[in-house]
């Protein structure tokens, strides 16, 4: 089993660092999905996702200094701008930037980071939903 | 066949690929060297380049490197975790290509490229008011006056000071 294990690990590698292509590749939609169906088994009551509650969730402080706008700014089909180093982030909504939203393990791993240091906490399946929903409402 | 035999094989196959893995960093990494230029790795540079330019390994010395890498979730005032396998990729990296020698090679506890006493000693001439200019703004911003730092170019004939 461990053997398995490891020529699959050996095997994703080389797949990730010879064709430079992703393992999970998704579609917002796909990705939105999957949100939906972890907020239906974690949020009693759960009945939508909605961009209203998800715009409001960006813009906002959520008791750290920094919201999701602090580096994407609050049109997230512009291009942001690291809070602290300065860097140049490339646009977040997806019909801004078809890149984002596309890589089921990227979106977690994003989420995992960006979330400790605006809430200090893991967000929600229900928050995460309401903010990609916001998102795909958005127009380039 | 048994299953200490199919076990054998599994196991050849798994070295196999691995080497030629590894064979091929090293060639990577030797060329990068030969041409004078710091040595990449992908995984390397789309991670540590995503919030600021991927710092070249030389920069820091090896335990410092290993300090850094297992304390990503608190990266300097931010979370920049990774999961584990891609953690042990860019941490042997720079480990294997980390500053050495009297100078860079010296850990003296910082994690902070800018507060290294060579970064100090290389940047005595650097005048306070340049450090604040906005177009400046950190020490960490290299690329403010190294044009060429996102490829890993420091030469010094090629640094511009702005304005």
């Amino acid at each position: 089993m461990h053997t398995f294990r490891s020529i699959a690990a050996v095997l994703l590698a080389g797949s990730l660092g010879l064709a430079g292509l992703t393992a999970s590749a998704a579609t917002p939609a796909e990705i939105q999905k999957d949100l939906e169906t972890a907020a239906r088994a974690s949020t009693p009551g759960f009945s939508a996702f909605s961009a209203q509650r998800g715009k409001q969730f960006f813009n906002s402080t959520h008791g750290n200094d920094w919201s999701c706008a602090s580096c994407h700014t609050a049109s997230p089909v512009a291009t942001g701008k690291h809070a602290k180093t300065g860097k140049e982030i490339a646009p977040l909504a997806p019909a801004a930037n078809p890149q984002r939203f596309a890589d089921a393990a990227k979106v977690e791993k994003w989420f995992k980071r960006n979330c400790n240091d605006v809430l200090g906490r893991v967000c929600t399946a229900q928050e995460k939903g309401d903010v990609l929903a916001y998102l795909l409402s958005l127009a380039k | 066949m048994n299953n200490t035999t199919k076990r054998w094989i599994l196991d050849s196959v798994v070295w196999s690929v691995s080497l030629l893995f590894a064979f091929g960093l090293l060639t990577d990494n030797a060329l990068a060297d030969s041409n004078g230029l710091s040595p990449t790795n992908a995984t390397w540079q789309a991670e540590c380049g995503s919030c600021h330019i991927a710092y070249p390994p030389k920069l820091l010395p090896a335990p410092a490197w290993r300090r850094m890498m297992s304390g990503l979730d608190r990266h300097f005032g931010t979370d920049a975790s990774v999961d584990a396998a891609t953690a042990a990729e860019i941490g042997a990296f720079l480990e294997s290509n980390a500053g050495q020698g009297r100078k860079r090679g010296i850990d003296s506890g910082t994690l902070r490229i800018s507060d290294t006493p060579w970064f100090r000693r290389k940047h005595d001439e650097v005048a306070a008011a340049t450090w604040k200019n906005p177009r400046v703004k950190t020490a960490a911003n290299c690329g403010a006056c190294h044009g060429g730092a996102e490829r890993g170019d420091f030469d010094d004939d090629a640094v511009r000071i702005p304005r």
